[in-house]
This record gives structure tokens, sequence and C-alpha cells, in this order.
């Protein structure tokens, strides 16, 4: 879609991204990111959930609906779950998530998903600038907006016609 | 005192929910009973005029089944809107959008393209004649509704009082609906008028619905000799029933098919086709990359599959890129 309503140019495009991190690794992880003074580009904004499992695909869609230009989702490494199989459930419904979301006209690669453990800091220093380059490339999302009765024209006076 | 009016109205839909009207057999006698039918231009002769003659709010209830996509059916919807103190959005197109919604998936042009354009199908058209709004003729201007960019429910384009849900609403929900609105025994605005649960709850094959990933692959209705007695997901079916709303008395799965999630969500699920991928996609039994993304191979078209009924009312709301070019 074209971008004429938007004041953003190519240059100054700086991507909304919002970020599910699990609380027993990559939310750690971002964590020591910080407190090692690791520098990453602000763009993500940070949602803490309890295990990536408990990402509801329905968060997802509301992100983008909301203007979210992409969205990060970090869970431990395979067999790492603090809960056992959560991040294999994420890894389940975020496979077909993206072939829904390429059917709606969305590129999958809005959609991210990593296994960060608590660590590993660098790595998502590293996921972060390589994920805000590739929102960079993509552009802005512009979804369509769900219309709503009051935003449709007055259709009094038009009886008869 | 008068029996409250009450009027029916079709959009975008394929003329089952009048059936379903008419399935309400010798129930219907006891409606006629209760209420006056003033406006049902699909039984009855009425005309726009008739209703254009309404005071505002002069019909108790109009019930309009299908989606919203041409000017015309705005014009009616928003006519019947005024004239009629609640509007029911009667059936899965008018509450979610229902087939025709699927249209969100592609663009106008696309879609002229593929039913007019030369070549396409059994069509013959040389000349690329494209329907028109207005087109001169000796006799004078003949004039069409315009086709909309994209499929709205009703409640996208009016203010809706209350939702009847199904393809088409069932009997006992049709009869349980007016008797609410006769009795003046309704549930609160935005209300959708059937059982808050997942069809799931009561379905007679709920015994043999595994509780753990299971699943090592997808099947479709055609591959296999689907058992009458069994859990249509304990067989790999896409059975939607986790996360569709009851109602129906289990039609579908009665008839040895999966539900396929006409009635759409429960209350507490904003979109339907993200709860039915999570809960399906979720019944995978592999911890591995790759034999995952096979598995879910299988699902060729999650978008009709977990949206059948609901494109526009998805978040998503419409396909923002029909043509493939991505959403930049």
């Amino acid at each position: 879609m074209s971008d004429e309503t938007s004041p953003e140019t190519a240059e100054s495009f700086q991507p909304r991204i919002v970020a599910f991190f699990c609380n027993w690794c990559t939310y750690t992880a971002s964590d020591l990111a910080g407190v090692s003074r690791m520098v990453y580009p602000p763009n993500t904004r940070v949602i803490r959930i309890m295990c990536s499992g408990r990402l509801d695909p329905q968060f997802v869609l509301s992100a983008f609906r909301q203007g979210a230009d992409g969205v990060l989702i970090g869970g431990c490494h395979p067999g790492d779950c603090h809960y056992q199989e959560g991040n294999y459930k994420c890894l389940r419904r975020i496979e077909l998530l993206k072939s829904l979301l390429d059917q709606m006209g969305i590129e999958p690669d809005r959609l991210r998903l990593e296994w960060i453990s608590a660590s590993e800091g660098d790595v998502l220093r590293d996921v972060t600038h390589d994920m805000v380059a590739k929102i960079k490339e993509l552009g802005p999302l512009h979804l369509e907006p769900v219309p709503q009765p009051d935003a449709q024209p007055a259709m009094a006076g038009d009886e008869g016609a | 005192m008068s029996k409250p009016k009450v009027g029916f109205y079709w959009c975008a839909s394929c003329g089952g929910c009048e059936e379903a009207v008419v399935d309400l057999a010798e129930t219907i006698l006891t409606v006629v009973e209760l209420v006056d039918i003033v406006f049902w231009p699909c039984a009855m002769d009425f005309k726009r005029s008739d209703v254009e003659a309404m005071a505002d709010g002069e019909m108790a209830v109009c019930f309009i089944n299908g989606a919203i996509r041409t000017s015309e059916q705005r014009e009616m919807v928003e006519l019947c809107r005024r004239k009629s103190g609640l509007v029911v959005a009667f059936g899965s197109c008018s509450h979610m959008g229902g087939i025709p919604g699927l249209a969100n998936l592609k663009s106008r042009e696309g879609i002229l393209q593929s039913s007019y354009g030369d070549g396409v199908f059994s069509t013959v058209n040389p000349e690329g004649t494209l329907p028109r709004t207005e087109t001169k003729r000796p006799e004078g201007i003949l004039e069409l509704p315009s086709l909309d960019e994209c499929v709205k429910t009703l409640g996208q384009v009016v203010e809706v009082d209350y939702y009847l849900p199904g393809c088409p609403p069932p009997v006992k929900l049709i009869v349980e609906a007016v008797m609410a609105i006769v009795e003046g025994k309704l549930p609160p605005k935005g209300a959708v008028l059937a059982p808050d649960i997942a069809m799931c709850h009561d379905c007679p094959r709920v015994d043999s619905k595994p509780d753990e990933p299971f699943l090592k692959e997808f099947k479709r209705p055609h591959e296999i000799l689907i058992d009458p007695e069994k859990c249509l997901l304990a067989q790999g079916l896409l059975c939607l029933g986790p996360a569709t709303r009851n109602g129906c008395d289990h039609a579908c799965i009665n008839g040895n098919m999966p539900c396929t999630g006409c009635m759409g969500p429960v209350s507490h699920v904003r979109d339907q086709g993200a709860a039915a991928l999570s809960a399906l996609a979720s019944l995978a039994a592999s911890n591995d990359a790759e034999e995952i993304t096979q598995m879910m191979k299988k699902i060729p078209d999650p978008a009709g599959t977990f949206y059948r009924y609901g494109v526009p009312a998805s978040m998503l709301f419409m396909n923002i890129d029909p043509d493939g070019n991505g959403g930049a």
C-alpha cells in the first residue's frame, strides 16, 4: 500500500515492534543486555509473558491491529522450557500463523520467533538489530481500518430517490 | 394492544436464512399470531416505498441477513435501521461477513476480472464490459448499485442490537429470539442470542477428545473413513468445535462432518480464527521444527479454514494487499 498519509519518509521510518518475551529466558536476557550496557535500537516495546506458550495468536493480530509494524517473540531454547513444552506449542502456532498472515497480505517476516536463553543478552541485541533492519526494509504496515457504523455518511433525505 | 411489527431483509446472502424462517414450519403460525410481518421482500410483496412510508422506529424489529457490499445494501440497511426499534443481524453473513466475506481475501478489481474477464471460466466478453452504475440507452439512463471495495458485516455499517448466529441460524434459536422480543425479556444490547459455551462443551463425542497433543497428521474429510462415534479432532480432522459457540445442537458433527465455525466465537474470544488456529495448531504432536512445518502444510488455506465465516469480523478485516505485493 502507498504511504501518502504518513509524514514518515523511508529514511526516518522507525518501526514499532511489539516484543513478547518469556519470563524465564528472553525477558531475563533483556535484563542482562541492559545491565551489561549493550546497545540496541529502542524500537521494541517489550511485554513480559510467563511462557511463549501463553502467547495467544490473538495477541499478535491485536498488536498488528494497534499499529505494530512487527512482532518479535522470545522463548526458551527447545528442551529448556520452564513448563516443559510451552515453547513447542508456540512454535506450532507461529508456523500456522505465518501462513495465515501471508494470506492476509502481511509479510510473514513481520512475525519472528527466536529462542534466546537468560544468558544470551548478546543474542537479544543482535536479533533486535536485525529485526529492526528487516522491518525498515519492509516499511510501515498499514492495515485497512475496521469500519464503524458512526463513520458512515448519514442517509437522511435520501428516501424516495 | 396492536401486534409488534416485524421486517425481514436480505443483503449479500444465499437465501438460506430465509429458508430457515420457512423451516419454522408450523411454529411460524405461532409467530404470525404474535407479530405483524410488514416487510419481507423475499416472500411477500413489499416495496422499498412501503418502508419509506413508515414512521421512524415503527417496526419493532428488523431481522437482516447477508453481508454488505453494494450501495443498495447500505442504503437499505440504513433505511431499515431508521425505521426499526431493534435490528437483529440474522445469520453468519450479517454477523461476521459469512461466506461472501471471503471475498475480502481478494481485491475488488481481481473479483471483477475473474467474473467478467475474457477467457476466465466460461466468460466470453471480448469488449471487456464491466458492470456500470449508469448505462445510457435511448429510453433513458439505467442505474445499477455500485460494488464497494470490500465486504462488511452488518454491525460495521449500522448499529446492531442483537446477533442471531449460524449458517443459517438454528430454528430453536430463532423461536427463542422472537419470544424474547415479544415478551421483552432481552439480554443486554449487543448480545449474541445463543448459549455462551463452546461447541465441545456438550458434544456427544467429547469423551474421546484427547487432552494432550496427539496428532501426527492433519487430515481432510475426503481422505479418511470418518468414525461416527469418535471425536473428529482425534481423527485428525480440523473441527472448529473448540473455538465455536454452541447452539446448533451439533448439526454438522451429528452429520459426521467437522464443525466449520458458523456460530462464531464465544463472548470472551475477540477473534475466532486466531482462537481456532491456536487450539488446532497446539494439537500437533511434534517438537521438531521441520516436522511441524510439514504438518502445517496440510492446512493449505488457513484463512479460509479458520475464518470461513468471518474474514470481515476478524481483527485483520481484509487482505491489505490482495495482489500479493506485500503490505508495504
